[in-house]
């Protein structure tokens, strides 16, 4: 039951996210990444972590990306006219370093998480509750949690400062 | 299985009955009669059957004919697709926010725990965001694809508007969350049974911020600049006519019915009766035995929930037909310099206090 609902999903954030790369028009690029964390969001509700589902949604899609069409829209790009040609030379090198990195990457989690892909871990009820994640992120994680916001706010401030000296 | 699937597929006929089937095209004939009692006209009473205007009734049926043989135009150099996506993009999550709005509580019927939300999530007030948030696309790509320049200048100031103003909405409600502990609908709606615990008393300038930033999100007068009639000829949907333009009004609608209900979740109460709890309602009625009694009980309750509704539209649409239209700079400053440290500032003050009485 579940893999029904997490193939479609999946399937669609692979061909979405390969939308973006290969769309001309920047609008449409942005439509499938939008898409594409929708999917993802989906994933998440699969996974059973709602708040992280509704997060994705709230921050990427509805606030982030409204942001890039915002840009867009006042950059008014037009698409892009170039071509996309693969060069004969490099196709086989391209090819198989991609499938390296997928192989070294599936090798990574494989080793880090240590379980076995084809069986699921059990997750208690309160998994992907909010305050099981708000427990678990102010207990466990709240070092990371506190450079995390830290780094925000200077990011913040940085953007002010660089937007204030131009109108001065 | 197949009961429960029944009892889903009843709330969602329900829900789309009150949403679609009543509020947005009574709400049209509302706005255009009390729009007329406020300015001192006769207004609405143009379309009549044999002589009879009903009131303006027939105005509803009229609108919804124009709107089906209206001719569908996409504009020369438009992008085709997404011009006929955008409205279903904005209408779509006006209708889905309704998924996890509770109409009333939690009720036993025929040996049967019923409960009168459609889905009840853990994170509801999330979802409710989250679905709002994606409306923004809607209005933003029916103005670039409309390939118009009023259209353009209308979806840039609804993206800036509805972002700027989706901050506040969503530090408003955090302290409403540190107040009742919870982000299920339901879970707050219950837990204001008594009288003095209603969002209202607890987060009085939570209530006001609310009511401001999401008239701000709906787009409505006085923050109707995304399409500023007299100077962007329409905004947004310029080029949009017949049943596309007709889906950005009903989503519009829809959001006025969705603003009310939340508020009413949030800060009034839900679908409780104020100083009457539901344990003295089902002692009146316990005559009519266990089932007999819950069912008064949902229909009063669910009474009750539409009624504190329909009181808040009617101060949505009040506020949309004494204010003058505000202007770009003062939203923004309103937006960014005055509600969002308020919210910050709401928020602390919450905090302390919870801290001091715990």
């Amino acid at each position: 039951m579940e893999l029904l609902i997490f193939y479609p999903l999946a399937i669609a954030c692979v061909v979405l996210s390969m939308l973006v790369v290969f769309n001309s028009s920047p609008i449409a690029s942005a439509m499938s990444l939008i898409g594409m964390m929708l999917c993802l969001a989906g994933v998440f509700v699969v996974l059973q972590a709602h708040f992280l589902a509704a997060l994705q949604v709230i921050i990427y899609a509805g606030a982030i990306m409204v942001l890039f069409m915002f840009v867009i829209m006042l950059l008014n790009l037009s698409d892009d006219d170039k071509q996309w040609v693969a060069r004969e030379r490099n196709l086989f090198l391209s090819v198989s370093a991609g499938a390296l990195i997928l192989g070294v990457l599936y090798k990574f989690i494989d080793i880090t998480s240590g379980t076995e892909f084809n069986s699921p871990a059990e997750v208690p009820d309160t998994f992907g509750t909010v305050r099981q994640v708000g427990t678990t992120l102010f207990t466990d994680f709240v070092l990371p949690f506190e450079v995390a916001s830290i780094l925000l706010l200077v990011a913040m401030i940085g953007a002010v400062v660089l937007a204030k000296s131009k109108v001065d | 299985m197949i009961v429960d699937l029944a009892i889903t597929l009843a709330k969602v006929f329900f829900i789309l009955a009150v949403t679609v089937g009543f509020f947005a095209p009574v709400l049209t004939w509302v706005e255009r009669k009390q729009s007329a009692i406020m300015q001192d006209r006769i207004g609405a009473n143009r379309a009549d059957i044999m002589g009879f205007t009903a009131l303006g009734l027939f105005h509803i049926i009229a609108d919804a004919a124009k709107m089906f043989f209206k001719e569908d135009f996409i504009p020369d150099g438009a992008n085709k697709v997404l011009h006929t996506l955008a409205p279903v993009i904005a209408l779509v999550p006006a209708l889905l926010t309704f998924a996890v709005i509770p109409f009333g509580g939690q009720y036993n019927l025929f040996g049967k725990e019923v409960n009168l939300v459609i889905s009840d999530l853990d994170v509801g007030l999330l979802f409710v965001f989250a679905i709002a948030s994606l409306a923004t696309y809607g209005y933003v790509v029916a103005g670039w694809s409309s390939n118009n320049n009023w259209s353009l200048l209308g979806s840039m100031r609804t993206a800036s508007q509805m972002v700027s103003y989706e901050v506040t909405l969503g530090l408003t409600i955090i302290g409403v969350l540190m107040v009742y502990g919870s982000m299920q609908l339901t879970q707050i709606g219950a837990a204001q049974e008594n009288f003095w615990h209603w969002g209202f008393f607890l987060q009085p300038l939570g209530f006001f911020m609310f009511m401001t930033a999401s008239i701000a999100e709906n787009k409505r007068i006085p923050f109707d600049n995304p399409e500023a009639e007299s100077e962007l000829v329409a905004g947004y949907f310029t080029e949009y006519s017949g049943l596309k333009f007709g889906m950005f009004f009903m989503a519009e609608f829809i959001e006025i019915v969705t603003i009310a209900a939340i508020v009413t979740i949030l800060f009034f109460g839900a679908w409780h009766i104020p100083f009457v709890t539901t344990a003295t309602l089902l002692s009146i009625f316990d005559f009519l035995g266990t089932t007999g009694s819950n069912l008064v009980l949902m229909f009063i309750h669910v009474g009750v929930f539409f009624t504190k509704v329909l009181i808040f539209i009617f101060i949505q649409m009040t506020i949309r037909w004494s204010l003058p239209r505000f202007r770009y700079d003062q939203i923004m400053k309103l937006g960014w310099k005055i509600l969002l440290p308020l919210a910050l500032a709401n928020i602390v003050v919450t905090g302390v206090v919870i801290l001091a009485l715990s």
